[in-house]
């Protein structure tokens, strides 16, 4: 099985007329997505590679004559807010943030409703998840026979706070013979709706993942938070992270960003080399190199 | 960062803003933050409606007399630079009469601290203070939500109160969605034990100080100290903000109107290098792709043209992991044109002490390996250099590498798909440039 | 400031036959996406500086007639069809 996605998940696209959504569109089709429906206001009648675009998602609902699962949001930062809240009060419950650069005032009232509502939100600043051979929601992997190349089904949840190490990660899994279960591109924002901890609980009830990866970078609490859930939480699961970014611990890069707006180290708890001790205290295996995965992966499932 | 020396004469006559040359802003390399000034802050502040005392932003020594006379009695006077150690640094002086804050201005006004001119002075009352507080608001990632803190330990640094007080800090969540309760301020507050009018007097300025960090987008709104002066009454002696920059076009009313920042006062940490300056006006003139490239902090010989955001981490940890000497830090994103590859990777080789570089990056999908292929081939053709000795090793796999492969077979470069890890390429890159320096 | 080099990669050569032809020419302008073909009053002209840009995309075959408009790969002396 897998995590958040099935073969029956319907999803629709939020700003789907954009050029990238055009491609992400046709991608998830390929692979065997079923995109139902897309959004853009104003486009209501036209079509995306078959799918009918509608002027709201109300529209998109009753067009479907049911609930819609998801939706892939890719529209413009400025008006990101209104498109999510108009997916969760149309009772979608998995959402996609493409988007980058949007301001964190506005994805913390997302997540604070979708809490409310009872929908999870992937992102923002992300490309996806996909359940190998089964469904892929978002640009993840790229096109359908370039992700079929790097993604395999197997007993690893891959979890990477970049989009293109997710696929690099989950690829040397593939090409190691392991395979991966579900794979998540969380997002490389500082504030995002789902983070390390709040995904394991899935995974745990997930028979298929045996073992979990993340990619990990310097900046924010959310490592500390997995350590803290692994300790509390008596995880079947063993973790084996990769931490990118160490040299931002040198002094002269303090107060910089790299890579990503999350990636920034402003105290002395989100650096690499703090992160690496909370994980290690916590059981989790941190490899120093990207290419150890697939080995410690191994390694754990065997013990 | 280049000093200039200038009289205390001319001090006063060069625009304050001498030395931010105007550029596109870097997206990488600079605190993703909008920094403001003291006096900024306290305009903020005041704007939110929390008090503060009488003070005066000056830009001469003059000005500062006058604003000392307005003020009367002893008062403070403080360099506006975007740095710490304001006090240490000699830019932090008290006066009784005005004609010794003028003096003290005139002295701080040239006073460079950390590489920064100050861009004024702040006159200040020296305040009669019974009992000093902090208060300030952050994000709290993990729960998602604003996190107000309060102390009654104030004047001092809050970790460190955290750390040896923690039962004199409170701590509160702020709601996102609703209107911020004032209630929510006093719990804050309440939890560290303070209770009587001191609470009631500091309730509603927390309150607004949430309700600020809330609508102009701040990472961070503090006051420290929140002063209560003998008379009873609650003052913030200083603050201290920071504004998310994505939020920078929506606060256009706050920062151009109120404040009056100009649109290229970008507030750099540090004055950007002439390959990041070119590399960001390369990435400005076409849209196609996203190049970003730096070297603050990088001094080596071996070029990096790299890619996309958690790549380019991996890869410059690799690099240097295997006692590797990166010139350069870069990101390529999207699906650049040829141009655009072309002039990053013409940058990479023009810098000092470069011999060679390694073109490197995480599977791509959307982003083709042929058309960064012909760029990074072009730049060193263009330069009179063979690709085959230039590029130390490619490694982009993923979507049209069959393709690009044919290109670089064709220049001789040495390259290689997934099946070689970007720790391993990494790793060829190195000790190609080492076995090089190893014979000559 | 080095040198600007073109057509290190790729070249594209309109056939004679249609080169004059300006429906084809204006036709040409629009389908590429890196902007190679110009169409001008006295037909299609190609814009050199564009050449290695070419994304492979086939669009300007598919909108020409059979075997007038030539893709030429200079890296592998192959031709786009
Ligand atoms: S193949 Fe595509 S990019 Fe190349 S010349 Fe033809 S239309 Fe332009």
């Amino acid at each position: 099985m897998s995590i958040l996605l099935n073969r029956d998940t319907t999803f629709i696209v939020q700003g789907i007329t954009g050029r990238e959504a055009v491609n992400l569109t046709r991608e998830c089709l390929d692979y065997g997505s079923k995109v139902v429906g897309g959004v853009t206001p104003g486009r209501k009648g036209r079509e995306v590679h078959g799918v009918p675009v509608f002027d709201t998602v109300a529209q998109a609902v009753e067009h479907h004559g049911g609930p819609i699962d998801g939706s892939v949001v890719t529209v413009p930062p400025a008006f990101t807010k209104d498109a999510v809240f108009e997916a969760i009060l149309n009772g979608i419950k998995l959402i996609v943030i493409v988007t980058e650069r949007i301001p964190r005032r506005d994805v913390a009232q997302m997540v604070e409703l979708a809490e409310i509502e009872g929908a999870r939100i992937i992102g923002p600043n992300c490309l996806g998840l996909i359940v190998p051979d089964v469904c892929k929601m978002g640009g993840i992997g790229g096109p359908a026979r370039d992700a079929a190349k790097s993604y395999a089904p197997g007993p690893v949840g891959v979890m990477s706070r970049s989009g293109g190490m997710t696929t690099e990660i989950s690829s040397s899994l593939t090409q190691a013979g392991l395979g991966v279960s579900t794979a998540v591109s969380i997002g490389g924002d500082a504030i995002i709706g789902s983070a390390y901890a709040e995904l394991m609980p899935y995974f745990e009830a997930d028979e298929e993942t045996q073992a979990i990866v993340i990619y990990t970078e310097p900046g924010g609490r959310m490592e500390a938070q997995l350590a803290q859930w692994v300790a509390a939480n008596d995880s079947r699961l063993p973790i084996v992270a990769f931490m990118a970014g160490k040299f931002m611990d040198d002094e002269e890069m303090k107060g910089m960003s790299f890579g990503h707006a999350g990636t920034i180290v402003e105290g002395v708890e989100d650096t690499a080399t703090e992160k690496i001790a909370r994980l290690e205290a916590a059981g989790i295996r941190v490899v120093e190199r990207i290419d150890e995965i697939p080995a410690a992966v191994k390694e754990k499932l065997a013990a | 960062m280049t000093i200039i020396e200038i009289s205390s004469t001319w001090a006063f006559l060069v625009p304050p803003n001498w030395n931010l040359p105007i550029l596109p802003p870097l997206r990488i390399g600079s605190a993703p933050l909008m920094r403001f000034y003291e006096f900024e802050a306290r305009q903020i502040v005041e704007l939110a409606g929390i008090p503060v005392t009488k003070y005066g932003f000056c830009k001469t020594a003059d000005e500062a007399r006058q604003a000392a006379e307005e003020i009367g009695g002893p008062v403070v006077i403080k360099s506006q630079v975007l740095s710490g150690g304001r006090m240490k640094a000699g830019g932090v002086k008290f006066a009784d009469t005005p004609d010794e804050a003028a003096a003290h201005a005139e002295d701080i006004l040239q006073l460079e601290i950390n590489g920064q001119m100050p861009r004024g002075v702040l006159v200040d009352p020296k305040a009669e203070v019974k009992q000093e507080y902090y208060a300030s608001v952050v994000w709290d990632g993990t729960a998602k939500k604003p996190l107000m803190l309060f102390s009654d330990m104030g004047g001092i640094d809050i970790e460190e109160v955290a750390e040896t007080h923690p039962d004199h800090v409170g701590k509160g969540h702020v709601t996102n969605l609703m209107p911020i309760p004032d209630f929510e301020a006093k719990q804050t507050i309440a939890a560290t034990g303070v209770t009587g009018s001191q609470l009631n007097r500091a309730t509603p300025i927390l309150a607004k100080l949430a309700r600020l960090f809330r609508d102009y987008d701040m990472t961070l709104a503090e006051i420290n100290p929140l002063a209560e002066l003998t008379d009873g009454s609650f003052v913030a002696l200083d603050a201290h903000m920071e504004m998310e920059n994505e939020a920078v076009g929506r606060q256009k009313v706050l920062l151009r109107k109120q404040l009056e920042i100009a649109e290229d006062d970008t507030r750099e940490t540090y004055e950007p290098s002439e390959f990041e300056r070119n590399v960001a006006a390369i990435d400005a003139a076409d849209h196609r792709g996203v190049i970003q490239g730096k070297d603050h902090g990088f001094s080596g010989n071996l070029g990096l043209v790299i890619g996309a955001g958690g790549g380019s981490l991996t890869l410059t940890d690799a690099v240097r992991s295997q006692n590797g000497r990166p010139a350069n830090y870069s990101e390529i994103g999207g699906n650049p044109s040829v141009a655009k590859a072309c002039g990053l990777a013409k940058e990479v080789l023009e810098k000092d002490g470069v011999e060679k570089i390694a073109v490197m990056m995480s599977i791509v999908s959307n982003t083709r390996v042929d058309i960064v292929a012909r760029g990074v081939i072009k730049a060193c053709l263009e330069l009179d250099k063979d690709p085959a000795e230039t590029i130390a090793i490619f490694r982009i796999p993923g979507a049209w590498e069959d393709e690009g492969f044919k290109i670089l077979d064709r220049y001789g470069v040495e390259y290689c798909d997934r099946s070689v890890s970007m720790w391993e390429a990494a790793g060829r890159a190195v000790a190609k440039i080492q076995g090089e320096a190893a014979s000559a | 400031m080095a040198k600007k080099l073109n057509k290190v990669f790729i070249d594209v050569e309109v056939d004679p036959s249609v080169a004059g032809d300006v429906a084809l020419a204006a036709k040409l302008e629009e389908v590429c996406p890196v902007n190679i073909f110009k169409g001008t009053e006295s037909g299609v002209e190609i814009v050199e500086e564009n050449l290695d840009e070419c994304v492979l995309c086939k669009l300007c075959l598919e909108a020409a007639p059979a075997g007038t408009v030539h893709v030429r790969k200079l890296y592998d002396g192959t031709e786009l069809s």
